[in-house]
């Protein structure tokens, strides 16, 4: 991972993405492989590598029975920022006037000095945010931070970290199952069963798993069949009825422009992330639900890869899909190696 | 130095949590009391030990209370961890030695504070203290409470929750409540109690209490054992052998979750 990157990690539930975390953390040991952080081995320098990370860990973490200010303070304290004080009052200026700037940040004003127990949850955990971001870490780290939170919550919460993050350019580590917040990133890695399944830009990911297709329908099928096979067009036929072209974007206004029999219907397909990650997930499972042509169509012929690893990786999803403890042995903490190797190596 | 803030910071938090908590407070001390004032006081008039036995009893239940409140207290360990508190502190850029210290040290705050309470409920009831007495108690309260502390996270590292650790302290606490000389005394045990006497950590602790509340006067020689530099010293080991092995075991089965 390069610094600065917003880097997105998928997985089902039991992926070993919380894994991954809690040894990137230092929290576990693991078992191969070497990771650094911001140039810090974690194992040889947990400590430094602490100092330069912040975590928004999977289930919230603050003392409810402290003050949000108490909860902050306490954080600061623990990295080093500032000595310890008893008050509020008594703590340096300088965190005096960082907690009044973030209190405005969060909306909170004076109730930053009320017990956390009152919070909503959004509230709590933009809390979270603002007191793992405190001691300015290099890399962020967040497992699953909008978990359970309304859509306004969320909405506001990814306001809040996208503004911060264009601010200070803190590397972004995200673990989600909410699709479309992994869209924004940099690359995705996908997990699946502790193996690293695919990795890419949200759209390599999406180019390389789901097509683009057009939809198309005319009250006379036959005769746009008929055309179609006359300019030597490739359809197929999709669901109710419809006409399923392939085609490149770029082509596809060219294409309706030539089309001469009255359409009453043009749809286009473009893949969303969460077509393409449910697809590599199952293939990588072997499960065969029934997602029809998609999912047989893109194995078949849609081999393009985004790069070398992802190669590997394809392969080994694709064809041991049934025994793959065969060739393809990594364990949880052994993909692990894998994706973190650079965390904003710097 | 950063250590040294975290510490405060970690011990700070503990007597925080315990000041806010009010059925807390006063639970801490209707207990010790009952056993004063009941306790002490029927068998006052009933047994002549050629001492004043509620006396005896006050001196015991005080390092006793101390001691145990520290050690119960350390259940914030496990409170910690249920409430997904502790990993904040863990990834935190800090010793594992600073987090059991600020633990042990901040349950202990909370226990010297019961303790003072206790010595001064003690005025108003008529234990007679001189304030030359009290001063010297003072630090024995202290040595107490970070004895329990130190116990008491040895006791917590290795239970999964707090209603474990509900269940089993009663198994831990009350063969040293007897074997202690909390409430009876314990010169003349039979050798295999005597034994197992010897074994208690809270014995140390209840008897170096009475040795500074007693000394100089005539009851030392009936109600204390060893001297106090030997139950001193004892404490201190038993304090770092704790502190070593609770924290590794702590760290484990954090680790381990």
């Amino acid at each position: 991972m390069a610094a600065g990157e917003f880097f997105a990690l998928l997985g089902p539930n039991g992926a070993g993405k919380t894994t991954t975390i809690s040894i990137l953390t230092t929290t576990l040991s693991p078992t191969s492989g070497s990771v650094r952080i911001a140039g810090h081995d974690i194992v040889a320098h947990a400590s430094a590598v602490r100092r330069s990370a912040g975590i928004i860990f999977q289930s919230p973490s603050l003392d409810l029975n402290l003050t949000a200010e108490e909860n902050v303070r306490f954080h600061a304290v623990l990295y080093g920022l500032h000595p310890f004080r008893p008050t509020f009052s008594l703590m340096p200026t300088a965190y005096r006037e960082r907690v009044r700037e973030l209190a405005d940040v969060l909306g909170l004003a004076d109730d930053i000095f009320r017990p956390v127990r009152g919070y909503s949850g959004g509230m709590k955990r933009k809390l979270e945010i603002v007191r793992s971001l405190i001691h300015s870490p290099r890399v962020l780290v967040l497992d699953e931070p909008t978990t359970g939170l309304d859509p306004a919550s969320r909405r506001a919460l990814w306001a809040y970290l996208t503004e911060e993050r264009a601010r200070s350019g803190t590397t972004l580590l995200l673990t989600t199952h909410y699709l479309d917040e992994a869209e924004q990133a940099d690359r995705i890695c996908i997990l699946s069963r502790g193996r690293v399944v695919t990795l890419g830009s949200p759209d390599d990911i999406k180019s390389d798993l789901v097509e683009r297709y057009l939809l198309v329908d005319a009250d006379d099928r036959r005769a746009l069949n008929a055309e179609l096979d006359a300019r030597g067009i490739v359809h197929s036929a999709a669901e109710r009825g419809l006409t399923r072209i392939d085609v490149p974007r770029a082509e596809i206004h060219a294409l309706l422009k030539a089309i001469e029999t009255p359409l009453t219907l043009v749809q286009t397909h473009a893949p969303s992330l969460e077509d393409a990650y449910l697809s590599i997930v199952e293939r990588d499972e072997g499960v065969s639900i029934d997602a029809g042509l998609d999912d047989e169509d893109e194995v078949g012929h849609d081999d393009e890869v985004v790069d070398g690893t992802d190669e590997e990786d394809e392969g080994a999803a694709g064809t041991d899909e049934e025994g793959n403890t065969g060739q393809d042995d990594e364990d949880v903490a052994g993909a692990d190696e894998d994706p973190p190797e650079r965390i904003a190596e710097r | 130095m950063n250590d040294l803030h975290a510490f405060t910071a970690i011990a700070y938090r503990d007597l925080l949590k315990f000041l806010r908590d009010r059925p807390r407070i006063v639970g801490t001390l209707v207990f010790p009391l009952i056993f004063i004032v009941i306790l002490g006081g029927a068998f006052k008039t009933m047994v002549d030990l050629g001492y004043d036995f509620q006396v005896y009893v006050f001196t015991g239940i005080l390092a006793q209370t101390v001691w145990q409140s520290s050690a119960l207290g350390l259940v914030s360990l496990i409170e910690d961890r249920e409430n997904d508190f502790s990993q904040t502190i863990f990834v935190a850029p800090i010793r594992r030695t600073t987090i059991a210290l600020g633990k042990i040290f901040g349950e202990s705050l909370v226990s010297m504070a019961q303790g003072i309470a206790i010595l001064f409920f003690g005025l108003l009831i008529g234990i007679p203290m001189s304030v030359d007495q009290v001063l010297r108690t003072l630090p024995l309260v202290a040595v107490a409470s970070l004895a329990g502390g130190a116990v008491g996270l040895v006791f917590m590292a290795n239970l999964k929750s707090q209603r474990a650790a509900n269940q089993i302290f009663p198994f831990f606490i009350l063969p040293q409540f007897f074997l202690a000389g909390v409430l009876n005394p314990i010169n003349e045990l039979p050798p295999y109690l005597d034994l197992a006497s010897r074994l208690m950590p809270l014995r140390y602790v209840v008897d170096g209490l009475r040795g500074a509340f007693y000394a100089g006067m005539p009851e030392y020689d009936l109600t204390v054992q060893a001297s106090g530099a030997t139950n001193f010293a004892i404490n201190t080991v038993i304090f770092l052998v704790c502190v070593v092995v609770g924290t590794a075991m702590f760290v484990r089965r954090e680790r381990n979750r």
